[in-house]
């Protein structure tokens, strides 16, 4: 990468990234080890039907939270790519 | 028409489509034999993903261990789905964009190193005759159960399905059978969760029933009911848990990396075209597996509830047929203690002794039968079962002869092979593997289960940091690395290794460190490995500056270009 600018668009560019990722993996953290493990039984007093919050968090939410994420993460990366340029043009290929 | 004849007509037509899609979509090339010509759609990669993801494990396993476990079986739930979640943010894209065709290319050439190659080669095979094995034990229960066939012919029939479509369609003909069998295998695996719903809560949808009231008319919710079935008999109450919270933790953790790490799992990311096709396929395979995940644990309920209601405290003399099939294959005994020839099923709690035994493996195959489904339904079933375990074989067959092939012959030592050599080699290697796997469906190791906790410590504690640190740290340098591989894979082999085959008698809480099991010590030897690789980088050269450029490279999308293009 010799251009000055470009540089700098890619420092800024790989530090969004990373900024999402943190964002991401949070919340990927909080729905599965933290209301589906650390905090289960304190969840399980609040009921939603038949489940405890925990137990629903466990067997079927934090599952559900996992395919949004990645969908999210999609439609930012691919917006970012675009912003900064980085993304694949159909020549690419 | 009877169960058998039924199973009959659905595995046989089944096999029909597998062959003749193999036959369509033949590989010509190296780039077909590996990665399908990289040119393989977001989705249908990602249906392809989900089969060859979703094993016999998955499809007949697991919602029978979560019958038994309850609220502990939530590990297998979130730790092999969450993966993906880190498949697709922390690896999918970059590896992709890398450009090889498996996990050994990209240790190998980032590492710069000969030796971080070989290690990473050896852990593929490892990990992927690990579970073919466990695939095979799947093939086995379902053609003696239902065919009525003897366990090895069985096995040799699947074999030779594989062994077909494997060598030769390559990664092309194997993911298009994975798009036909995945959806087999959820059809196969939603209708009877369907039905079942319907006849116990009313709902159409599983995920509801599971926590709706049952159709009694007694206003219980299923989990209630379920809980207190549970606690008459003396088991613990479904919905809590007897494990400790630190276990659950890095078992769950162990399974979630150790998904990510898997070589065969990685290398479906490389048949895609581009980069951006790479992260939405993760998406879409994700999506297709929590199909059968979320619905795995309404399944487990209904069967727990559906059991015990069927057999405890039932005279022996008036058991359903399911029982007695399933007694025949030994996978339920019932002994009658106590002489009184009514069947006590009973948990650790209770002052009556328990007289049946039941294997957690039949749970699904058993299921619609138990609930009293039509033929139909129970021979889908079988079918699904194989589509299951077929698929994650293909898969790992393709991964072992790629590693034998290009990682370790041509890569490792003879440079200057033709690519016609290379495809012909391939082949081979994928027919000597379906062998070996074939050799171990018929003689199936004691030790599958333990095993397969084994496949995934070594994932989690190898591959996973490598990779890892190889796109997020410019600085990782070699001797960081393979230190940190080694140091990761030594200590979870040690601890797996001591108490699982070597003290077995010690394998029990107040023995672990920390209280950590050995399915949940990859957790552990991948902090160690991360740990060491970061201290040992910091005092050796820094990488070379090809090396990187390379990590920059890796970092955009731009400029992918395809997988079998750039590898030469």
């Amino acid at each position: 990468m010799p251009h000055k600018h470009h540089k700098e668009k890619y420092r800024i560019y790989w530090r969004k990234n990373l900024h999402y990722l943190a964002v991401l993996l949070s919340i990927w953290f909080v729905v599965s080890y933290l209301f589906g493990i650390l905090l289960v039984d304190k969840l399980d007093q609040i009921r939603i039907g038949g489940f405890g919050l925990g137990f629903w968090f466990a067997q079927q939410g934090s599952i559900y939270v996992f395919v949004g994420l990645i969908f999210v993460y999609v439609w930012l990366m691919n917006r970012l790519d675009k912003k900064y340029g980085f993304e694949e043009e159909d020549g690419d290929e | 028409m009877n169960v058998q004849a039924w199973t009959f007509v659905m595995v046989a037509s089944s096999f029909a489509v597998y062959i003749g899609v193999a036959l369509w979509a033949r590989a010509h090339t190296t780039g077909d034999f590996y990665v399908a010509g990289g040119s393989v759609h977001p989705v249908v990669n990602g249906m392809a993903t989900a089969a060859d993801w979703m094993s016999a494990a998955s499809f007949i396993s697991m919602a029978g261990l979560i019958s038994f476990m309850g609220r502990d079986g939530s590990v297998y739930l979130m730790g092999w789905t969450g993966g993906y979640v880190l498949l697709a943010l922390l690896l999918a894209p970059y590896l992709r964009k890398f450009g090889k065709y498996t996990v050994p290319d990209f240790v190998g050439d980032r590492y710069y190193s000969q030796t971080a190659r070989v290690v990473a080669v050896v852990c593929a095979i490892f990990v992927s005759f690990t579970y073919v094995a466990g695939q095979m034990r799947g093939v086995g229960i379902v053609f003696s159960r239902f065919l009525d066939v003897d366990i090895n012919t069985g096995v040799l029939i699947g074999m030779g399905i594989v062994f077909f479509y494997a060598v030769l369609g390559g990664m092309k003909g194997i993911t298009y059978t994975q798009v036909a069998q995945y959806c087999l295998l959820i059809f196969a695996y939603l209708v009877p969760a369907i039905f079942i719903s319907i006849v116990m809560t009313g709902h159409v949808i599983p995920q509801l029933g599971f926590g709706a009231t049952v159709t009694d008319g007694s206003g219980q919710h299923l989990l209630e009911r379920l809980d207190g079935l549970n606690q008459a008999l003396g088991f613990e109450p479904y919905t809590d848990g007897s494990k400790s919270t630190l276990d659950v933790f890095f078992i769950t953790a162990a399974l979630m990396v150790g998904t990510a790490g898997l070589p065969h799992v990685i290398v479906r990311f490389y048949t895609v075209p581009k980069v951006a096709a790479a992260r939405i396929s993760a998406g879409w395979a994700l999506l297709f597996i929590a199909l059968l995940y979320t619905t795995a644990p309404s399944v487990a309920a209904f069967a727990r509830a559906n059991l015990l209601n069927t057999v405890a405290d039932a005279p022996y003399s008036e058991v359903p047929g399911w029982f007695k099939n399933w007694e025949s294959t030994g996978l339920i005994e019932f002994t009658d203690k106590n002489h009184d020839g009514r069947i006590q099923y009973t948990g650790p709690a209770s002052e009556v002794e328990n007289e049946l035994k039941i294997d957690r493996d039949i749970m699904v195959l058993a299921n619609p039968e138990i609930a009293k489904l039509p033929n139909w339904v129970i021979g889908l079933v079988a079918a699904g079962g194989l589509a299951a375990a077929l698929s994650t074989a293909a898969g790992l067959l393709l991964v072992i002869s790629t590693a034998i092939a290009h990682d370790l012959l041509k890569r490792g030592f003879s440079h200057n092979m033709s690519e016609r050599r290379e495809l012909i080699t391939a082949r081979v290697a994928a027919g000597v593997a379906v062998c070996i796997a074939g050799y171990f469906g018929i003689n199936p190791p004691g030790f599958v289960a333990q095993v397969v906790a084994f496949a995934f410590g070594l994932a989690a504690a190898s591959f996973f940091p490598a990779i890892i640190l190889g796109i997020f740290s410019r600085r990782m340098n070699k001797e960081g690395a393979i230190t940190g591989m080694v140091v990761g894979i030594s200590f979870t082999a040690a601890y797996i290794i001591y108490f699982k085959f070597m003290h077995p008698e010690l394998n029990s809480a107040e023995h672990w460190w920390w209280g950590i099991s050995p399915e949940g010590i990859g957790t552990l030897g991948m902090l160690f490995n991360f740990a060491s690789a970061l201290l040992v980088s910091r005092f050796t050269p820094r990488p070379p500056r090809g090396v990187r450029e390379m990590v920059d490279r890796i970092r955009i999308p731009k400029g992918a270009g395809k997988a079998h293009e750039i590898s030469v």
